[in-house]
């Protein structure tokens, strides 16, 4: 397997996901397997190749700077999970 | 209620049919089959029908009539109605509620079209089945035991069992064609910038399309007219002219070259990639026939990497949805936790607790491919042979009008076959996916049936921007053929 | 040890001057009512997507042309992923590999002279929100308002080339000035609209020739040019007390073998017990304490997966662009300098004060010379009584309440008449309640004693009164003559004609 329980949990802590052992188990088996399909990649030699991160040939897409309308404070925090007053509120950032 | 949506605006003009009477008939099928088929994660009853009014008062006054007018349409949940509950199939938006619409939201209001529900869906898009939807799992009318395909199951079931004549869908990988090939209607993957993307919940920005549901070539002729076209809120939204692609689909392409990739085929000695299921390829060859009958060349080509495909979209589309859902974090709106001690698990059980298992398997995936010390190996390499992909594609159109194959290697599969094995599940895409990848258009039209009464996709693909060229060649199958005229019996 | 060399590196962040924010319409006015200057796109809702700001990116281009920098024909954005409540989307649009601009420099004006501090990078990003933390961190919620999320920044960062906290105070100070007289930025620093982390070091030299390094430190929470510069000071001065302390005890060893070229010597890193260098840090400046507050030692760099940002396109810029930016800059500082030096013939330090002051200023200080004539008095009363009385009542040279002309015309009127400076100086103030020099030296009732012969009459009475004074400019005090000058003065109210009255004294004094 090409993904260590280590190397996952490094990953899950990067994507802020909680995992049980059980979960971690999973993500072993299941992720080592596509990362293993996935390395067929490296048969490809890409050396003189260009990476394209998009499609389109596209470029210079600019807004002017006029001003738009915003939402009230009650619209914005309306999806918000928990708000004190017109701000959100989060638990202590310091906290641990 | 069986009729097309053009049939359904002739049926208004004449004035044999109400927008009202439309909407009462498709309402009452929901009514009848949903139980069944569950397509829909919410509809609209009420205001449907207060739409169908208002579109009926409106004929009555002599008001110039929007092109869908009183027809309903269903629409995925990926895609933000203002007002409305927008919850991707996720537990994590279970309460999100956009205030805004999406652009092409926007146009079906413009176009009058009624909208009668937020369809089912794969957890943000993700997944081929519709079976990773946080709420519900739907049916394929065609055999209630296996699945319609996804990400987009519920758009293309609902339009399959007529609960809705049309409907939006999203296409990052195929959940467009893929379940439209498996529930035998027609789905359009539109160009990469043909249709803005704002107000479309993402997944792999560089690669997600909003694209139409039809019973036939026609209805989606008419509906990517009304969606297509430019958008200043979506950057990548390409400002070109849109042609009246419902006009000009009737008229056929003349000294047609259709392009054939080996690589979708099995050889003699060697299976294609994905394993082509010997069914689906018989009827994929009997349909090239009737092109051929029609006077088009049929041309073998090779997309020497489309094997890869699979393997750089697990890449590049999972990098992106790593980073595009780290937005869900139980701070500013979503699921949040109830349970918690401090920020950071707050964030990270609120989203344990979000998101399903594949959502998060991609969002590690995506997060992996993109971190110190792997992202060379893998996020880049993939944007590499992206363009290697992409190359094989422009070599291709220099010398056929369209590429032509299956949409799936197999017709629809059984619910729960493929949970266990999120590769095979992957390699369900194996012919949809280099499509998005390379930024082209692509349609499935239906070709026949199996022997167990299954449809079977064609999928037809065209170089970027030529959607009309695209739906004039599907017409042209369509027209001799009647696959697509067959409905389930649900 | 005293003879270390510091090493600063600065990363200024500077809030655009645009009506609305990076990628949405939302207000970048500051001060505003928590979260009523948001919208769903900068709230990062599900389904929004950024669209890049004209306006942002021009002043962009403007600073980054102002801080000679090479301009990238094309550029792009990059996605920064970290997780923090101000940063809606838990990713900062960023430019990572390709910016569009780099390589620049500033030059700054030091006691030894001008100094080029060379610029590594400019690029513009978006800013996040801001948090409200409880006063008892950690136990109680912390507050959200994203009013100035999305706002346009620039971030501009320094190579490591500035050799002093002065010297970084200098730069921030040039730095302020340039952007604000190009229209890019207010750069207030109390609004943050203009930030600075400073990153130092200090390279101790060692008896071989070589030198030994620190590990870099981060400071941040900087709130003015004044804390940049003492926190700096304090901060060099405690790295060079911890690595004293550190090497003694044995907590950081030196491994010569190591040495790194830096500059024209070489530099050898602390290290561990156990080999490793000593790890970078991030501190937090107390202006009320006057001290660093060393964070915890970062083991490992940040992941930040940076990648394309698939939601925008990129920028290529051409020649036919930057020609246009250029134009639009019209005279910067630097050049201005050395136009005000050469034209009007005044010293580098005076042209540097009014060019200082910025474009109004010095446009001022040219329509007082084309008045008057004579440019080192107009610098002298432009730059001397002129600023402190702008400063005094917190005026903008704009609404001046008086005209360059008036100055000008004050100044031919001393040269006239020969009015002495304090006297003059009471006609400038007259001046500034509206009054022409004329009349206000008619309402002062100022008339300039200049008859020779009164003023001869004046002088003898002067030199007879004062018989000391007269024996010490005999023996050489040339400075006596001063007390029969000052005698003539009190005589006449302080009206005498100056020029007339030294020549007389002399004249007189050099007969008898």
């Amino acid at each position: 397997m090409s993904l260590s329980a280590d190397e996952v949990r490094r990953v899950a802590d990067l994507a802020r996901l909680e995992l049980s052992d059980a979960d971690v188990d999973a993500m072993v088996r299941q992720l080592g397997a596509i990362v293993d399909y996935i390395n067929q990649l490296q048969q490809l030699n890409t050396d003189a190749v260009e990476p394209l991160a998009h499609a389109l040939d596209v470029h210079d897409v600019f807004r002017d700077d006029v001003p738009g309308t915003s939402l009230s404070p009650d619209e914005a925090l309306a999806n918000a999970p928990a708000r004190k007053d017109d701000f959100y509120r989060v638990p202590p950032v310091f906290g641990d | 209620m069986n009729l097309t949506a053009a049939e359904l605006l002739e049926r208004q003009s004449t004035g044999d049919l109400s927008a009202e009477a439309i909407t009462q008939s498709f309402l009452a099928r929901i009514q009848q089959v949903e139980p069944k088929l569950r397509s829909f994660l919410a509809v609209d009853e009420a205001g449907a029908l207060e739409q169908a009014r208002a579109i009926d008062a409106k004929r009555r006054r002599g008001d110039a009539m929007g092109i869908l007018a009183g027809v309903p349409i269903a629409i995925k949940d990926v895609i933000c109605v203002q007002g409305q509950r927008a919850t991707a199939g996720s537990k994590m938006l279970e309460a999100f509620v956009p205030p805004y619409d999406a652009h092409v939201i926007t146009r079906l209001k413009e176009a009058d079209a009624i909208l009668i529900g937020k369809s089912n869906c794969d957890e943000f898009a993700m997944g081929s089945s519709t079976e990773n939807s946080a709420y519900q799992t739907t049916r394929n009318p065609w055999d209630l035991e296996r699945t319609p395909g996804g990400s987009s199951g519920g758009s293309a079931a609902a339009v399959a069992a007529s609960e809705a004549p049309l409907a939006l869908g999203t296409d990052t990988g195929g959940s467009i064609r893929q379940p439209a090939g498996l529930c035998g209607i027609v789905g359009l993957k539109p160009s990469y910038g043909r249709v803005s993307r704002f107000g479309l919940i993402a997944y792999g920005s560089s690669l997600d399309q909003c694209g139409p549901f039809a019973h036939d070539v026609r209805d989606s002729a008419l509906l990517l007219e009304v969606i297509a076209g430019h958008d200043s809120r979506d950057s990548t939204s390409v400002d070109r002219p849109v042609p009246q692609y419902a006009k000009v689909v009737e008229s056929p392409v003349q000294a047609l070259v259709i392009g054939v990739p080996r690589e979708f085929f099995n050889q003699p000695g060697a299976q294609a990639t994905g394993g082509l299921d010997a069914e689906v390829e018989r009827s994929v060859r009997d349909a090239l026939k009737v092109y051929e009958s029609l006077g088009a060349t049929i041309k073998e080509i090779s997309l020497p990497h489309s094997p890869y495909s699979v393997a750089v979209y697990y890449l590049v589309a999972t990098a992106e949805a790593s980073s595009n859902l780290a937005r869900y974090d139980g701070v500013h709106f979503g699921h949040r936790a109830k349970e918690f001690a401090g920020l950071i698990d707050m964030m990270k059980k609120s989203r344990g607790e979000g998101f399903g298992a594949e959502v998060k398997r991609r969002i590690m995936l995506g997060t992996y491919a993109l971190s110190s010390g792997y992202i060379d190996a893998y996020y880049l390499k993939a944007l590499k042979v992206r363009r290697l992909i992409r190359q094989d594609f422009d070599r291709a159109f220099a010398e056929c009008d369209v590429i032509v194959g299956p949409t799936s290697p197999t017709a629809a599969f059984k619910i729960g076959e493929k949970t266990g094995d999120p590769l095979a599940m992957y390699l369900s895409d194996i012919y949809t996916i280099s499509a998005n990848l390379a930024g082209i258009c692509g349609i499935s039209i239906p070709c026949g049936l199996t022997k167990t009464g299954l449809p079977i996709g064609l999928q037809i693909l065209g170089a970027p921007f030529t959607e009309e060229k695209l739906l004039r060649i599907a017409r042209m199958y369509e027209r001799e053929t009647d696959w697509h005229k067959r409905r389930p019996a649900v | 040890m005293t003879t270390h060399r510091i090493i600063i590196g600065l990363e200024v962040h500077v809030q655009l001057l645009t009506k609305t924010k990076l990628f949405c319409g939302c207000s970048t006015q500051f001060g505003l009512p928590p979260n009523s200057a948001t919208c769903p796109i900068c709230c990062g809702l599900p389904g929004t997507l950024p669209v890049m700001n004209r306006e942002a990116f021009h002043l962009a281009l403007k600073a980054a042309t102002a801080l000679n920098c090479k301009i990238a024909s094309f550029t792009k954005w990059d996605r920064k992923n970290y997780y923090y409540p101000d940063l809606p989307k838990n990713y900062q649009i960023s430019q990572y590999d390709l910016p569009f601009s780099s390589e620049g420099w500033l030059e700054i004006e030091l006691p030894s002279g001008p100094k080029k501090v060379g610029i590594i990078r400019a690029h513009l990003e978006e800013d996040a929100g801001k948090m409200l933390h409880d006063e008892h961190a950690g136990k109680s919620d912390s507050l959200v308002d994203l009013n100035r999320t999305g706002t346009p920044l620039l971030e501009i960062v320094s190579k490591p080339a500035i050799d002093t906290p002065e010297e970084a105070k200098a730069y921030l100070e040039e730095l302020r000035l340039l952007l604000r007289e190009i229209g890019v930025s207010d750069c207030e620093m109390q609004e943050g609209s203009l930030r600075c982390d400073a990153n130092i070091n200090i390279h101790v030299p060692q008896a071989d020739g070589t030198f030994i390094a620190t590990p870099i430190i981060e400071i941040k929470n900087l709130n003015s040019f004044r804390g940049v510069e003492r926190a700096l000071k304090y901060e060099a001065e405690r790295q060079a007390n911890e690595l004293r302390r550190s090497l003694d005890a044995g907590a950081w060893v030196v491994d010569s073998s190591r040495a790194k070229a830096f500059r024209d010597y070489a530099v050898i890193q602390v290290l561990t017990q156990r080999g490793s260098e000593v790890a970078k840090a991030t501190a937090g400046w107390d202006e009320r304490t006057g001290r660093t507050e060393i964070q915890r030692r970062k083991e490992e760099a940040s992941d930040y997966r940076y990648f394309p940002e698939p939601d925008l396109v990129p920028v290529k810029v051409d020649a036919a662009i930057l020609d246009k930016v250029r134009t639009e800059l019209g005279e910067l500082p630097a050049a201005q300098k050395a136009r005000l030096q050469s034209q009007y013939g005044i010293p580098a330090y005076d042209a540097g004060i009014l060019s200082r002051q910025g474009r109004a200023f010095v446009a001022y200080f040219e329509a007082v010379v084309k008045t008057c004539g004579d440019a080192k008095e107009a610098c002298n009363w432009t730059i001397n009584d002129l600023l402190s009385t702008l400063n005094e009542r917190q005026l903008d040279i704009n609404v001046c309440p008086l005209s360059p002309q008036g100055l000008g015309e004050l100044i031919v009127e001393i040269k006239s008449t020969g009015l002495n400076k304090q006297r003059a100086r009471e006609v400038y103030t007259a001046m500034l309640d509206g009054l022409t020099a004329k009349q206000a030296i008619d309402k002062l009732g100022f008339k300039v004693v200049g008859d020779e012969a009164q003023l001869l009459e004046l002088v003898r009475r002067a030199i007879a009164a004062n018989p000391k004074a007269v024996a010490d400019f005999k023996k050489g005090k040339l400075k006596a003559a001063d007390a029969i000058k000052g005698f003539v003065m009190r005589e006449t109210k302080g009206m005498a004609n100056t020029e007339v009255v030294q020549r007389l004294v002399m004249e007189e004094l050099n007969r008898g």
